[in-house]
């Protein structure tokens, strides 16, 4: 699986603070745009921490400071001229609870396109819902109830439903922190099928307390304890051969 | 190594490498007896040796059915990974070890005229050696000593080595006096098994080596 394209994202030497506490300590690692990139390690760790700061949801924390580099498509996305919105339209997120906004199934997915400006009229926001909704293998569900309300969705078509949102607006990554922690196993088999249909035309990273979902939706996987990355590989290698003993100990269960 | 968090998979893990101990001694003790057997032509000998096999081919499908229970239940992965799936493994080579053990002991009765036979004396030294490779190899696996497994491959050539001065030697006799025929392709077929027995206790070494290390030993 090695690849000669340039990767999506670029991180050097990352360090977050919450504070006085160091949360992430100096991460270095490359997004491929074409895998799916898996986050593990145990509680606190930094793991979500640190993807948050892949679209800089952490600015919303004021006493979270980041240092070190990071880069989309070349781009420090920490550089003054960024502008926040549009790199989180580039750079979309799921979160663990599905939240759909307090609106209809339509206007959930619509939204965010409207206020980018992607669609000219209502022919073209249509076409939008409709694809973004199909990608998010859940049209054929809700296309007769398109204006019923997001929030009366079951919790795995809510998740999915936040997933359409997220494609809606044209994003080049897409972030899922625990995208199916709070969600049963058919729900969960749905989700993974949906990550590896949507791999290779987003990058994707996930965060994931589970190692066996790991193990089955990425290619790619990072190890993370305390704070640091430990380890960063193919999947397969970290899951059958991982090179360092604090990987291991956590993958075989004796750690965390 | 440190324990598990939950401890019952260690213990499923111990009951498994306990089970292939279990199958390694047998398929040892197996190898002494037949050739015992042939050596002195002690025929309730090579009887209890054939039906002890039964033992063996149970403790397979008892290791398969607990490789099995491991896997589906604790999703094991990396190092425990590899040890259950070489466990797998080596439960079905050692159970072929044990049938190459019985094949020489149904053939203790069809060899006539012992005496005249050198290569009587050649066989057991194989055997032994080929007996000792089963031994370290199934040591190498309990202490994932990945060293002492390349020992054993290495050991292999002198069971080649066995082979080929024993078959020159039984076609001598055969070549030169064709009544010994019969004994003599019965006891090459016997110089046969043994030759895979190093075969396979190579084998292992190869998995104790992946379940250790995560790769295959370099081929010489």
């Amino acid at each position: 699986m090695v690849t000669n394209a340039p990767p999506k994202m670029c991180t050097r030497d990352v360090s977050v603070w919450y504070g006085e506490k160091k949360a992430v300590d100096a991460v270095s690692i490359d997004i491929p745009a074409e895998f799916v990139t898996a986050f593990i390690g145990p509680s606190g760790c930094g793991k979500s921490t640190f993807l948050r700061v892949l679209n800089r949801m952490n600015d919303t924390i004021p006493s979270a400071r980041v240092e070190g580099c990071i880069e989309l498509d070349g781009d420090d996305i920490y550089a003054s001229r960024m502008d926040v919105v549009q790199l989180r339209a580039r750079v979309g997120m799921v979160f663990q609870k599905p939240n759909p906004f307090p609106k209809s199934i339509y206007e959930n997915v619509a939204y965010g396109p409207r206020i980018h400006g992607l669609a000219e009229g209502k022919v073209e926001l249509d076409a939008i819902v409709e694809q973004s909704l199909r990608r998010a293998g859940l049209w054929d569900e809700v296309k007769d109830r398109l204006a019923d309300s997001g929030t009366a969705l079951s919790g795995g078509q809510q998740q999915r439903l936040c997933i359409a949102r997220a494609i809606a607006v044209q994003p080049e990554v897409i972030l899922m922190d625990e995208p199916c922690s709070a969600l049963d196993p058919i729900a969960t088999a749905k989700i993974e099928e949906l990550i590896d249909e949507l791999r290779g035309r987003y990058a994707i990273v996930i965060v994931t307390h589970s190692m066996q979902q790991a193990a089955r939706v990425s290619q790619r996987t990072a190890f993370f304890h305390l704070g640091k990355m430990v380890e960063y590989g193919e999947t397969s290698q970290i899951f059958t051969n991982p090179r360092e003993v604090r990987t291991k100990d956590y993958i075989t269960g004796r750690y965390g | 190594m440190p324990e598990h968090t939950v401890k019952a998979f260690d213990e499923d893990i111990t009951r498994l490498r306990g089970l292939i101990a279990e199958m390694g001694g047998l398929a040892e003790v197996a190898i002494e007896e037949a050739m015992r057997a042939l050596v002195t032509g002690d025929e309730d000998l090579a009887e209890a040796v054939v039906a002890r096999d039964k033992r063996l081919d149970a403790l397979e499908a008892e290791v398969d059915t607990m490789a099995i229970r491991i896997i589906a239940l604790r999703a094991p992965m990396a190092d425990d990974l590899r040890e259950i799936i070489a466990a797998l493994k080596i439960g079905g080579v050692v159970e072929r070890i044990g049938d190459y053990a019985k094949n020489i002991a149904k053939r203790v009765g069809e060899i006539e005229d012992r005496k005249r036979f050198e290569p009587l004396t050649l066989i057991p030294a194989m055997a032994e050696v080929a007996a000792e490779m089963v031994h370290d190899v199934l040591t190498a696996f309990a202490a994932r000593d990945p060293v002492l497994a390349r020992e054993v491959i290495d050991k292999d050539e002198k069971v080649d080595a066995f082979y080929d001065s024993i078959f020159r030697n039984l076609v001598s006799y055969m070549v030169e006096n064709p009544a010994t025929i019969s004994s003599a392709a019965q006891l090459l077929f016997v110089a046969r098994n043994i030759e895979r027995i190093g075969d396979h206790a190579t084998n292992v070494a190869e998995m104790v080596h992946f379940a250790a290390l995560g790769t295959l030993p370099p081929d010489r």
